[in-house]
């Protein structure tokens, strides 16, 4: 499959730049070229140049190495605010497809109320009573969008409990949570590990946003959010500071919705064409 | 059609309910509770003097009686009272700043629904075209694009490089008082391009998107066929058969992407300084303000049910099997 992937077009390309973007952050230590808390007073506000790349800030630390940092934390984010949602999601939507019935029902009508609440507003209800922080964040995160994975899992199951190898397993007394997750599952990994690759790019989208204002990482951990937070109150004077995190957020969300919207067209036969 | 509406309002019903229970979940399984703010910074502040301010919030009774207490508040819109110094009911502060956030949502919704159909109609009707390839990668850009990001380019671009639109506020601050009063719509409409353009741009990459793929698989059916076999010309083809049917899902789409839409407001209203709830409400997750948080949050919810119920409700219209009175 992942042969596949790189031979896909702009699945490729996403896969590619989602690779880099991995190394990139387990690498920071290494590869940026200054510490990104550096504050150097007598470089501040410069544009780039051969020795700041993206210029420099308002403390004067190096906008390339809080780059570079800042993919850790949006990374960090991403990948884990989806793993909680995953779990939640692909637990309720299983249950309520494979039992059915009013377990079912009480799971979906959830689904639809939790819809009803524009996310950003949920997460800032939630926020206001906890402390901003990367871990309050990534569970804040998590526990507000859960619903299309679970309704995507309650899909799926509902049509492949019907299947003949399900009723198999049943007459040979398999237990339901052996049936749900050892049989079934594996079956609906597909769209899941689509949602998922989605998902990141989504949630990075979030914390960046929430970042931006003020009620997500907190300075002076470099988030690509926080950095345009700076480059808002500087935009007269440094376009640096708005234009770089900003591109830097941009290609990765699109990163991963190529990479998912190529492992769709790869997993699903009724889009082969 | 009757009948439909009934289990639709029915469903309504128990779906606020439901807002109203987790609102309420959120505002007391939280850690911390609304007295911790003010009693952290004081240091004179004495178990008694806690467990005063707890019973005159009646935070000392029992869960449900707590919880009968809030909705009996909510059915009278009483949401309580702004912990802000001014001490204002918190319905008041939402009802003055409700209008210019549904102004600026529904016309986004507009601009969404009319930029969006034509481009995802030609984008299907080329399938694979130049054209189609280009709006496709368009798309994909449109996704992945922060608001926030996009909103401070254009403040870069048309405020500053530029100065040709305002970037701040809902009107000027200048001399508003002596304009006409055309030249008052004027002046707000100057200040609406902006934010508008930025809410409405989100949107349209997925509604675009999504008009496309219904459209092409409408354009594979049958009836299309024969549409065409009988010597239809192409444009009644598409235009009158295909896309009437392809239109029946994305009426629902738009109305599920209300959620996104309101929710987009905290951020464009926080960038360009606009007066409305989202900004309302981001104020007041910074000043910890509960009780408008959670009025925030239930007027949000609710108005984004109404807005699902009038997609549906469209949807319902449009389409005869359910509005002829079959089983929809």
């Amino acid at each position: 499959m992942i042969r596949a992937l790189f031979r896909h077009p702009l699945g490729g390309l996403g896969a590619g730049i989602v690779t880099a973007l991995v190394l990139v952050a387990l690498l920071a230590p290494l590869i940026s070229p200054y510490d990104p808390f550096a504050i150097d007073v007598e470089h501040v506000l410069e544009p780039p140049s051969l020795a700041h790349p993206c210029g420099t800030d308002l403390l004067g630390r190096d906008v390339l190495s809080r780059l570079i940092y800042g993919a850790r934390i949006s990374l960090e984010v991403g990948i884990l605010a989806v793993g909680i949602s995953l779990a939640i999601g692909v637990v309720l939507g299983a249950v309520a497809g494979y039992y059915g019935g009013w377990v079912d029902t009480v799971i979906s009508r959830a689904i639809d109320i939790m819809l009803c609440f524009p996310t950003i507003f949920l997460i800032l209800a939630v926020i206001a009573y906890l402390e901003p922080s990367i871990v309050n964040i990534m569970i804040v995160i998590g526990l507000t969008s859960w619903m299309g994975v679970a309704r995507l899992v309650r899909a799926e199951f509902l049509s492949l409990k019907e299947r003949d190898f399900v009723l198999a397993e049943r007459a040979l007394g398999a237990s339901p949570w052996r049936i749900i997750f050892v049989h079934i599952l594996p079956n609906a990994l597909p769209p899941i590990l689509v949602s998922a690759t989605l998902g990141v790019g989504s949630a990075i989208l979030v914390e960046s946003a929430l970042s931006f204002l003020g009620l997500g990482v907190q300075p002076p951990i470099p988030s690509w959010g926080n950095m345009l937070t700076e480059g808002k109150e500087t935009l007269e004077v440094a376009w640096w500071l708005s234009v770089f995190p900003g591109l830097a957020i941009l290609i990765t969300v699109l990163a991963f919705n190529l990479l998912g919207e190529a492992i769709q067209e790869i997993t699903d036969p009724r889009r082969k064409r | 059609m009757k009948g439909w509406l009934l289990k639709r309002l029915f469903e309504m019903g128990l779906t606020f309910w439901g807002i109203t229970l987790i609102s309420f979940v959120i505002i007391h399984l939280a850690p911390g509770e609304p007295i911790s703010p003010m009693a952290d910074f004081n240091p004179k502040f004495t178990p008694e003097m806690r467990a005063r301010l707890r019973a005159q919030y009646g935070l000392d009774k029992p869960l449900y009686l707590q919880y009968l207490k809030w909705l009996k508040g909510l059915a009278r819109l009483d949401l309580g009272r702004s912990f802000s110094p001014d001490r204002r009911p918190v319905w008041d502060k939402i009802k003055e700043r409700l209008p210019v956030t549904l102004l600026i949502n529904v016309l986004s919704m507009l601009i969404i629904f009319l930029v969006a159909v034509p481009l995802g109609v030609s984008s299907a009707v080329r399938e694979g075209s130049l054209f189609d390839r280009i709006t496709t990668v368009l798309v994909f850009v449109g996704y992945a694009m922060p608001g926030f990001w996009l909103a401070l380019l254009l403040m870069l671009l048309f405020g500053i490089k530029w100065p040709v639109l305002p970037i701040s506020g809902i009107h000027s601050l200048m001399g508003y008082e002596s304009l006409s009063w055309w030249g008052k719509v004027l002046d707000w409409a100057k200040h609406l391009v902006l934010p508008v353009f930025v809410s409405a741009f989100g949107g349209l990459a997925g509604l675009s998107r999504f008009m496309r793929s219904t459209m092409i698989e409408v354009l594979r059916q049958d009836f299309i066929t024969t549409a065409r076999a009988k010597g239809l010309p192409e444009r009644v083809v598409i235009y009158k058969h295909a896309l009437r049917n392809a239109l029946l899902p994305v009426i629902t789409i738009l109305g599920l992407s209300v959620p996104g839409l309101v929710g987009g407001s905290v951020i464009f209203e926080s960038i360009f300084g606009i007066p409305g709830v989202g900004q309302l409400m981001w104020q007041a997750v910074m000043a910890r303000d509960y009780p408008v948080i959670m009025g925030n949050l239930v007027i949000v919810a609710v108005l984004t049910l109404l807005g699902n119920f009038l997609a549906d409700l469209c949807y319902a219209l449009a389409d005869p099997r359910i509005r002829l009175g079959g089983k929809g």
